[in-house]
Formats: structure tokens, sequence, C-alpha cells
């Protein structure tokens, strides 16, 4: 995985993908191989170090009752932080929180959040972080369409501007056509295909893991897929 | 150039956004430190209104008379009745710093029980370390009934007694909360498993209290009811010298790990990944947490309630940071206590009533008050 590009996890439900980004994030151990960052073994790195170099984004967000949003934001600058915040710690917490584009709900308690807003600001957290590679496990899944595509757009601005890395799982086959730079795809904990989106996703690889018919269509602006309920003739 | 400086080029274009963001959280910080003086004030006022009344009231004047002799005999003089000394002094102001000690505890173990298992129904009662507190302060009076002799510590005499029981008391607790820390570093165990089990493990100690009752002689069974009604009884300062050391360092330790306990509200993965030992920091939390209230409940008995309500009511003043959350929870719990004893001397006086009593009453009213009163969030 390279700085600058997004890397995207595909896979059904209970294929792995999950297990993998917590791997990476070191939440959970491998039973084999091993994972480094840099050059380095993942379990060698320090904790404060590690949370430098990798950001998590988890399925399902957290907050408790009474928190307002800038808390939780800021909450990203734990590894840099002592007792209270820098100078430096406003500015990455502002500027995620205007590239997010939440700054009008600062002052508000996470719990009266949508889960869109509660999502831009879990992602906010993580780009207060400042890491330099991005680990998301389904960004997307609580979003309307609005807010997947802003959603999308934010992690690759970031990505591209700070010049990280991300590692996001999806199960939108369009969006990871339309947003990564690299697709894996996994099928019962393996990696069936890894490669550039459109090399990836095909009607035969989607059948194999998926276990159902599409087909790839042309549209004004690539091409995307389409699933069909009987096989295509 | 680091990756913070790089990031840091075109910080021109959110310098308003900085400021804006920089104006909202110094806000919310005055807020948070003003309720946490609010607090500190009402409970010095209280702490003056305790030491004036009781069986015998005495002014202001010459109460603070009293303290000023005390603490500076060459300048001020005591009072012209000599006997307010003894009274001030050695009865009323040991009760008085017995109860903002055990108030302190209870309340500031509760916030942190709360916020590291994040659930709000967790205080030291639920979580069965009160039960189990009072199952080894049960056994210590049975086995020390017999045990008259006395150490002195740091220049105050201790009661041998009084000291097994504080051991086994905590010894007791402590057992409680291991089945809480062993169950919470399982990741297949759900938050409202650990608080069944903690009530579960409550009711184990209630029966071996209940077994204490049915073995244990005429004194030691008056004892041991009196113990459980929960009051200020023992009050002395030998108790106070053994607690305020012990009480200090765990709330100056908890306060210190206060910023890494607010990193768990975002869930022990993404504080794992903010680089926080999560089962580390629960299990000496958990722990310290223990030691405060199992030494304080030893002496005062089972005081419920205050470890569940004073957090609550402070949440919904200042939130849950819990830099301010624990002092003013701490602070809060001590004022309710204070305050409960204080009305429990008063009501039938010169005797009193268990402080229990007069705390579920007046605290829960309070709070049932507060919450059907509460708009979208308690602002002053």
């Amino acid at each position: 995985m390279e700085k600058g590009e997004i890397v995207c996890v595909l896979g059904p439900n209970g294929s792995g993908k999950s297990t993998l980004i917590k791997t990476v994030c070191d939440i959970l151990k491998p039973i084999s191989g091993e994972i480094s960052v840099n050059g380095l073994k993942v379990g060698d790195i320090g904790a404060k170090e590690f949370s430098k170099l990798v950001g998590y984004v988890p399925q399902n967000y957290s907050t408790s009752d009474y928190m307002k949003v800038f808390d939780a934001v800021l909450l990203g600058r734990a590894p840099y932080m002592s007792w209270s915040y820098s100078r430096e710690d406003f500015r990455m917490a502002a500027k995620s929180i205007h590239d997010m584009g939440i700054f009008d709900l600062i002052d508000r308690n996470v719990n009266d959040l949508s889960g869109g807003q509660m999502q831009k600001v879990t992602l906010a957290r993580a780009m207060t972080q400042n890491p330099e590679f991005f680990v998301l496990d389904e960004p997307t899944s609580a979003l309307d369409l609005r807010n997947q595509i802003d959603t999308l757009t934010a992690i690759r601005n970031v990505v591209r501007q700070q010049n990280a890395g991300a590692l996001v799982a999806l199960h939108d086959l369009n969006l990871a056509i339309q947003f990564c730079d690299r697709v894996i795809l996994i099928k019962d904990g393996r990696v069936y295909r890894d490669g550039r989106p459109l090399d990836v996703i095909d009607e035969e690889s989607i059948f194999q893991v998926y276990g159902v018919y599409s087909e790839i269509l042309e549209g004004r602006e690539g091409r995307f897929v389409h699933i069909c309920e009987r096989a295509p003739q | 150039m680091n990756r913070e400086e790089s990031s840091a080029t075109g910080w021109e274009a959110y310098s308003d956004r900085v400021a804006e963001l920089e104006s909202v959280y110094t806000r919310s910080t005055k807020r948070k430190t003003l309720f946490v003086i609010i607090v500190l004030i009402l409970l010095m006022i209280s702490v003056a209104v305790s030491l004036c009344v009781g069986a015998v009231d005495i002014s202001l004047t010459d109460t603070l008379k009293v303290l000023g002799h005390a603490i500076l005999p060459g300048l001020i003089d005591g009072p012209e009745k000599f006997w307010y000394s003894n009274i001030i002094l050695n009865d009323r102001l040991s009760r008085v710093v017995l109860c903002i000690l055990a108030g302190f505890s209870l309340a500031i173990a509760g916030s942190v029980m709360q916020n590291i298992l994040r659930n709000p129904l967790v205080s030291p009662f639920t979580l069965g370390v009160s039960s189990a507190a009072s199952f080894g302060a049960a056994l210590g009076i049975i086995f020390g009934a017999g045990i008259t002799g006395s150490v002195m510590i740091l220049g105050h005499e201790f009661f041998v007694k009084n000291l097994l029981l504080v051991l086994l008391a905590f010894l007791a607790a402590l057992g409680s909360i291991a089945f809480v820390i062993i169950l919470s570093r399982r990741r297949d165990i759900s938050k409202s498993t650990i608080i069944l089990t903690g009530v579960i493990v409550s009711y184990l100690f209630q029966a071996g209290v209940s077994l204490c009752k049915y073995f244990s002689d005429d004194q030691a069974l008056r004892e041991i009811t009196m113990w459980l009604l929960g009051g200020m009884w023992n009050a002395c300062w030998g108790v106070d010298f053994l607690l305020i050391p012990i009480v200090l360092a765990g709330v100056i330790v908890l306060e210190l790990f206060s910023t890494r306990i607010n990193v768990l509200s975002a869930g022990d993965d993404v504080a794992s990944n903010l680089g926080i030992n999560v089962p580390k920091l629960r299990s000496t939390s958990l722990i310290l947490c223990t030691l405060v209230t199992s030494v304080c409940i030893a002496f005062t008995g089972i005081i419920g309630f205050v470890g569940l309500i004073a957090p609550h009511v402070c949440r919904m003043f200042i939130g849950n940071d819990s830099r301010y959350l624990f002092p003013a929870s701490g602070l809060l719990g001590a004022l309710i206590l204070l305050v409960s004893d204080t009305v429990a001397r008063m009501i039938i006086r010169p005797e009193e009533l268990p402080v229990g009593i007069i705390m579920y009453l007046l605290g829960g009213i309070f709070f049932i008050w507060l919450v059907s009163n509460r708009k979208k969030e308690v602002r002053f």
C-alpha cells in the first residue's frame, strides 16, 4: 500500500474484511504472517508512535452521553496531548471539522446528530489524529447517497492533500470503481484478486465472490456495475 | 519538515475556524470550571453550617474563633465557652472530614467506573464493591471482637480492630472487582453482562453478610446492623488520618488518568488505536476505585446512591469530560453526604437518623425534579 492511494477491500459479509482491518490496526494479532508500516513490524512500534502512523475508523462509532462534537473530534489528538490541548491540536481539529463540512455542528451534542453527521464526526476525529495511513471499516455503511459521496470525496481529498494512504472496506462496487486506486477482492478469508478497480471488478469475479449476476456497462463518465436478477443474455 | 509542519502550510485559510474552535472550547472550559467552583463554595458553606449546628448550637463567630485559635493560637483568641473547642474540633470537624472523604471517594469512584465501563448504571454499589466490602467488614467485626490492642501510625493511635476491618473490607471488595476486571478483558462479553455479574456478585456477598449476622453474638450483630445502615458514628481523627492519605493518593492518580479515560468514550478499539492500553487502564482504575471506596465504607457502612447520582447530576451541567467530571462529582458527592448527615443530626436531635435515609429522600426527590425539569441541556 502506497501513500497517496486509496486501497479498497471488497468482499461479502463474513469474508474477513473487518478482521483484516483490525489486524492492520494492531487491534487483533495475526495468527500467521506479519504486517509492517514504513518498514517497521506493527508489533514492534510503540502504541503512541503507531497511533501517529495509522488512524482507525470503526464500522460502529461509539460515543458517550453529554459529549460535544468538538470534544469528540479533539479526542484524535490523544497521542499528542498531555493534559490540555495546544494551538496545534486546535489547528488540526479545526481543519478536519472544516474539511468534513460540519463546523456548524461543533457545539452540538453528539447524541443529537444523525447517522451521517456522526460518521463525519468520526472521520474528522481520525483526520485530527493526522496519521500517515487511514484504515476505515465501511465508512459509508450508515449513510445516504449524498453523504456517501461527500464522505469518500473528503477521504480522497485528505489522501491527496496530506499524501496519506487509505485502506477502506466497502460494499458498493461502483463507489470502489469511482473513488479507489486499487481493489483487493476477498473471498473466504483469502485474497481472490488484487489490482486496479476495473481489472478486478468484472462479471466473473462478482459471480465468484458474491454469487450474483452482473454486467459492466459504459456510462458517460466511465464504466459501472449493473446487478442482474438472472444471467445477462 | 515533519508532517504537522507540512500540513501547516495554508493555515491562513483556517485561521478564523481555529479561532472559533478555540473560543467555543474556552467558553466550555470556563463553564465547567465555574460549576466546580460553585459546588466547592456550596460545600464550604455546608461545612460551616455543619460545624455550627447539632445538639448544641454554636454561633458562626464562635465556630470561626475555635478554628482560628486552633490554627493560629498566638494570634486568635478562642471562644469564651472553652468546651466549644472540644465539640467542634473533636466531634464535629472529624465527622465533617469523614463525610467529605466518603462522599468524595464514592462519587469519584462512581464517575470513573461509569466512564471506564461506558455504562451510566455503574456505581460501587451496582458492581458489588459495597456489598463485598460489607462482607469483609462483617468478618472484621466478628473476628476483631476480642482484639483490643492499638498501634501508633504517623503519631496517631489506631485500633488494630479498625485496621483489620479496613483490610478485610478492601480484600473482599478487591475479590468482587476481580470478576469485573476479568470479564471486561474478554471481547465476547457485553457491557450489560458485566453489570449483571456485578449485581450477582453483590447478592453472593449479601448472602455472606446474612450468614455472618446469623452466626454472630448479640454485640457483633448490633455492630453489623448499625454498620449496614450507614452513618458517621465511627468518625474520629484517627479514622480521618488513616483515610486521608489513601483517598488523596487514589483520587490524584485517577485524576491523572482522566485524559486517557476520556479516550475510552470513542470505544475500546479506537482508544487502543489512539495509543491507550485499554485493559491496563481499566484494571488499574477499577482497583483504585475499589481502594478508595472500600476503605471509606469500612468506617461509614453502606452508603449507596451518592456514587450513582453525583456523576449524573454533574454530567447534566458540564458534560462528560473526565478532567472536570471527576473533581466535580467528588465535590458534589461530598456536598450531598455532608448535607444529608447534617440534616440527619438535626431532625431528632440530640439523637440522629442513619444518613442513608435522609440522602435517599433528599437526593431522590432532587434528582427526579432535575430530570423532569430538564430541557435539552442544563445551562447556568
